[in-house]
């Protein structure tokens, strides 16, 4: 093809320009001024008053009612532990050292669990995404594991892996895996077909129309999926260390919790469901739910109430 | 002046006679009741430089002429022959990647078309320039109005720096005094620049105030009706004299041709 090779040309109009229509620039300029969107941010101290604050006097309601509640003695003490007795628990697990070591066995396995869904699942629903076959092979398997409890997978995966390690991640596999590739064929799926031929004609074929168009534009379906693909990589940890506690396992929050049982010590248990609780919230609170936030945002699909 | 790379001037130099030929194309698409027959032996060529409207009633086929000369369709008889290369394509919804800002759009496109790294930005710069964008560089889509949107899907389009730009109803979206100044922007970009534009419109006066032809289409099947070739000194206005006499001609023939179907 003639002149693949580029060069410096200087532009010439093909004919002179008339006077006429100089002003154009100013009518274009006042035009997008007039039209241009606005878009402003929520001020930090209205985000803290409508976000925040709300949150937290749920949770001194709810802290209040259970006080209440022991103090009318409801049921016997040992069912039901003041809250002053959870915090002793937490107090005392602080000052022994173990809180934080509990807490990083288990945040430390989830994340390294997600972070291996992450790699299995994200070429596993390009590719259910993209070729039809392996879509009509494995599409609806893929959506059906997401309904299975993924406890159902903590006795086999000990008959076939022991109690390690090992088990606990493919545990977690078997419960984020799916939620991550559906989460993306999700995404892919709802791409619009006019990015697809737009893409096509900047010349964005094959391997580059799926880096330049196909993922970033699938990219918040995908981020909803690994959302989806924490909270189950933590529900899967949680159930495989209730069930598979062994002494060389390290002890995690699931283990921690199925102690409470074995002592029946209410306080510990209730601390160990609480832990669980704060740990799967502040994850997706510190990590995806910005990251979602910022992406919508930055696309303006952030609708404002 | 504005120094810059170009491809096509380079072609447009130095061999085709045309930017788009056309001979004997035909398209049908299977649907239920059958094969149904929407272009029927088109033949057209668009000169290097030259500015076509392909003018036609809603759902003639004009969307899908130009998905086949853009190469986004083959057509099922025929041949089509872009000698420049890949045709842009500028749709009548903007079509402008949303995760990434004005700027890095016409970045992509420049990325696509195997520009190098360091002279992409300056060039980005250059094009923002010409549609009257200079500050618009990081910019969202979402922050535009259409009017804007539709200007850097337009410098996006001349990233590709193809020889031919397609037009696909590019404002049938906007208001009209957007769209009288896009008019006018249009025609500037294209004697500043030396594309040559197969632009597509239902709008009778849109197609006579751009064009030098206007070529219009029948419809089911779509055929070649009728050609005009508009003598009226650029730039014009839509409201002006002689663009609104050719106008009144070329409605009637429109009119004509849309009674035809009402018959039997
Ligand atoms: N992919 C397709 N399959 C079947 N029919 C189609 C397809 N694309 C377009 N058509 C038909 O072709 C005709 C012309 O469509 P189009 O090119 O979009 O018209 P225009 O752009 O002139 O409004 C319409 O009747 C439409 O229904
Ligand atoms: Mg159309």
């Amino acid at each position: 093809m003639a002149g693949t090779e580029t060069k410096a040309v200087t532009k010439t109009a093909k004919t002179p320009r008339p006077a006429k229509g100089d002003d154009l620039a100013g009518l274009e300029a006042g035009l997008d001024a007039l039209d241009a969107v606005q878009v402003t941010r929520t001020p930090v101290r209205e985000v803290l008053l409508r976000k925040v604050l709300p949150p937290v006097v749920a949770v001194a309601l709810v802290l209040a009612v259970w006080q209440l509640l022991v103090s009318a003695q409801v049921t016997d003490a040992y069912k039901l532990p003041p809250p002053a007795a959870v915090w002793d628990s937490l107090r005392k697990m602080w000052l022994e050292g173990t809180l934080l070591e509990v807490l990083w066995t288990s945040v430390s396995r989830a994340l390294l669990g997600f972070l291996m869904a992450l790699a299995i699942g994200t070429p596993l629903g390009l590719l259910v995404a993209r070729v039809r076959v392996v879509r009509a092979a494995i599409g609806p398997i893929l959506s059906g594991l997401q309904s299975l409890p993924s406890v159902a997978w903590v006795p086999p995966a000990v008959l076939w892996l022991g109690l390690n390690d090992s088990m606990m991640f493919a545990v977690i596999l078997l419960g984020a895996v799916p939620s991550i590739a559906n989460g993306l064929v999700a995404g892919i799926d709802q791409v619009p077909p006019l990015f697809l031929r737009a893409g096509r004609t900047l010349g964005a074929t094959g391997l580059r129309g799926a880096r330049f168009v196909i993922m970033p534009a699938a990219l918040p379906g995908y981020l909803a999926g690994l959302k989806q693909g924490w909270a189950f990589s933590w529900r899967s940890l949680m159930a495989a260390e209730i069930i598979a506690s062994s002494p060389d396992l390290g002890l995690g929050l699931g283990q921690l919790l199925e102690n409470g049982r074995n002592n029946i010590d209410m306080p510990g248990i209730f601390l160990a469901i609480i832990l669980i609780l704060v740990v799967g919230v502040a994850i997706d609170l510190l990590i995806f739910s910005p990251l979602e936030r910022a992406v919508l945002r930055s696309r303006g699909l952030l609708v404002k109430s | 002046m504005a120094t810059t790379l170009t491809k096509a001037e380079d072609r447009a130099a130095d061999t085709a006679s045309h930017a788009a030929r056309l001979r004997h194309v035909s398209k049908s698409f299977a649907t239920p009741a059958g094969r149904q027959l929407v272009l029927d032996d088109i033949s057209l060529d668009v000169a290097p430089g030259e500015f076509v409207t392909l003018l036609g009633a809603s759902g003639c086929g004009k969307s899908t002429l130009l998905n086949l000369v853009a190469g986004l369709d083959k057509p099922s008889a025929g041949a089509i022959d872009t000698p420049g290369g890949r045709p842009a394509l500028m749709f009548q919804e903007h079509a402008l990647f949303p995760w990434l800002t004005a700027g890095r759009n016409i970045e992509l496109a420049l990325r696509l078309r195997g520009v190098e790294r360091s002279a992409r930005r300056p060039e980005a710069e250059r094009l923002l320039e010409l549609v009257r964008l200079g500050g618009a560089y990081g910019k969202r889509v979402h922050e535009l109005s259409g009017g804007m949107r539709q200007r850097v899907a337009l410098a996006r389009a001349l990233a590709q720096d193809s020889e031919l730009l397609l037009m696909d109803e590019p404002f049938a979206a906007l208001d009209a005094i957007t769209r009288d100044v896009l008019h006018d922007e249009l025609t500037r970009i294209w004697r500043e620049t030396s594309v040559s534009v197969l632009f597509v419109t239902h709008n009778v006066r849109e197609a006579v105030r751009l064009a030098q032809r206007v070529v219009l289409l029948s419809s089911r099947p779509g055929r070649i009706a009728r050609e005009w070739t508009v003598d009226i000194e650029q730039p014009r206005r839509i409201e002006d004299a002689d663009v609104a006499e050719l106008s009144v001609e070329i409605t009637e023939e429109l009119r004509g041709e849309i009674r035809r179907h009402g018959r039997h």
